[in-house]
């Protein structure tokens, strides 16, 4: 397979360039046991927000063996309040402690006041929306001493205050920023079905050279009032045919880039979703590839 | 942002304006989506905490009350592992669940699996710092045990360790008096958390211990005619890596 570095002097990652799995506590014997060849793990950074125990146990034998990715999703970077300063000091002891090649947090909200709602919620995309996301992205990235990827939403709904497109309102972010993108497909193809936007024109305006990672997961099904489809970002189901098509188009654009399989729901026994992420490295290995001999003849 | 947030908790509120669909559709539909996402996934994080809470009540009555819970005392932190520690005494005063009285003390006992489960890794003391001591009695009754960050001792009034272990398979839990009071020390040795049932005394007698007492002053707060066994409480102890250090008190 072509080294796509070899080509892009500017790595984007520095997770391998290969697909990886969400580690869940159920396959950590398996993994150890098996020592499957995979490109990387990632974790939800708030599960491993633990003294000790298993956990980390488990966490330091398979980092030892594997590269990882160290994913948030309870910062709440989209939020209105002030970000939470306890919260990025458990951030940063875990990101010292596990020294993983990428972090990555959302573009959504999930604190208000005390509460913590446990979920990726929507912000209008204003001028006022940027500049907070901004700020807190700043923010975070200088507590953590690293840049880190920012995931596109997947959505249910939109606000009549919002004057920025989605995809433009994140190129603006990476801009002011610096910081890269977690480009989540199925998120992309979730949110154009429920908003009835173009998926690849989507993809095809994001600032695709800030992209460090992609996501793959499954969706479910749901109507809205007037009976038309409405995807739900569920992560309890296989990568749907529609993504898997999405996802070509992205690494053709892309080239290689690492891919991560989410499922957080239903988790099938390991194998199922090792083939998953086998699947991925098919499509970076013919459509990838081609992207990069394209690129060398282009020289 | 506020709009947004607070009707997610409170069905009570409508949706908040604002909001809009691309064919023109009611967006309550669509906001509804992240009400139920909140709120099915504090469930689920109850759910994971208090497992045979849940398959003692059945899932729908564990539905209805972890939702009351869910909806009345939200998260307060991004770390879920440690959402819940208030519903055992919501379960207390939970109404609905009054017929079953052993049922918040079955929940205290999950907690504190829960938080044995993830708590600090701890250096075990050497079984040879106690034999030391063990041949000098007078030093012994000074001795002040520290225990590992994982360990938890729960009383009750139920049969709070025989219902939790029947639950663990399929096992029959029809002949289990609930009536009868039982205690537990929690313990995680290595990686596995282990409940270990104690007797009336031993319980006195470690709850006086892990309140900081000596080992003179413990003893003497248990009951004369049922004295807890320390050779045997000691051993236990150390066989679970209960304990970190023995310090002396001052005599």
């Amino acid at each position: 397979m072509t080294n796509y570095l070899q080509i892009d002097p500017s790595p984007r990652t520095a997770l391998p360039l290969r697909a990886g799995l969400g580690l869940k506590p159920e396959h950590f014997r398996d993994i150890l046991d098996a020592q499957p060849s995979l490109g990387f793990f990632e974790v939800h950074a708030e599960n491993y927000m633990v003294a000790g125990g298993p956990f980390h146990h488990y966490l330091t034998k398979i980092r030892e063996r594997f590269a990882l990715s160290i994913h948030g999703v309870g910062l709440s970077i989209g939020g209105e309040a002030l970000l939470d300063r306890a919260h990025l000091e458990r951030l940063k002891t875990l990101l010292d402690r596990y020294q993983p090649e990428s972090f990555s947090e959302h573009l959504a909200w999930s604190s208000h006041g005390q509460n913590f709602y446990n979920d990726l919620l929507p912000a209008p995309y204003t001028d006022a929306t940027l500049r907070r996301v901004c700020e807190h992205i700043d923010q975070t990235q200088s507590a953590l001493k690293r840049s880190m990827l920012l995931e596109n939403p997947a959505t249910y709904v939109e606000f009549e205050a919002s004057t920025w497109n989605e995809a433009d309102f994140i190129a603006e972010i990476v801009q002011r920023t610096g910081c890269g993108l977690l480009l989540d497909v199925n998120n992309v193809f979730v949110s154009a079905v429920n908003h009835q936007r173009d998926a690849i024109a989507y993809i095809d305006s994001l600032p695709l050279a800030a992209v460090g990672e992609i996501h793959l997961a499954g969706f479910a099904e749901d109507v809205d009032a007037a009976g038309a489809r409405l995807l739900i970002d569920s992560h309890g189901a296989p990568v749907a045919e529609a993504v898997w098509a999405l996802y070509e188009h992205t690494i053709r654009r892309l080239g290689p880039t690492p891919t991560l399989i989410e499922r957080d729901q239903n988790i099938p026994p390991f194998g199922v979703l090792l083939a998953e992420a086998r699947a991925a490295e098919r499509i970076m290995g013919t459509v990838g590839t081609r992207h990069a001999h394209a690129l060398l003849e282009d020289v | 942002m506020e709009a947004f947030a607070k009707p997610l908790l409170d069905p009570g509120l409508p949706p908040p304006t604002g909001l809009k669909a691309w064919n023109g559709s009611d967006p309550a539909a669509r906001y509804a989506v992240y009400r139920n996402n909140v709120v099915i996934s504090l469930i689920d994080a109850l759910a994971d905490t208090f497992p045979v809470v849940r398959q003692l009540v059945g899932e729908d009555f564990f539905h209805v009350m972890a939702r009351e819970h869910a909806c009345k005392h939200p998260p307060t932190s991004p770390v879920l592992a440690f959402y819940g520690q208030n519903f055992p005494d919501f379960i207390a005063n939970f109404e609905a669940a009054a017929s079953l009285p052993y049922l918040a003390d079955v929940a205290r006992l999950e907690w504190a699996y829960v938080c044995a489960f993830h708590a600090a890794d701890a250096q075990s003391l050497a079984p040879q710092a106690l034999s030391g001591l063990l041949s000098q009695p007078e030093r012994l009754s000074l001795a002040r045990l520290h225990f590992a960050p994982a360990v938890r001792l729960i009383r009750s009034r139920h049969a709070i360790v025989s219902l939790w272990q029947a639950h663990q398979s399929e096992a029959d839990w029809s002949g289990i008096d609930p009536s009868r009071a039982e205690s537990v020390l929690v313990v995680r040795p290595e990686l596995s958390v282990q409940l270990i049932p104690l007797n009336g005394s031993a319980a006195d007698f470690l709850g006086e211990m892990m309140a900081g007492r000596s080992l003179a002053e413990a003893y003497e707060c248990c009951a004369l005619d049922d004295p807890p066994d320390i050779a045997a409480i000691f051993s236990l102890l150390l066989q679970t890596h209960a304990l970190t250090a023995l310090s002396l008190i001052d005599g």
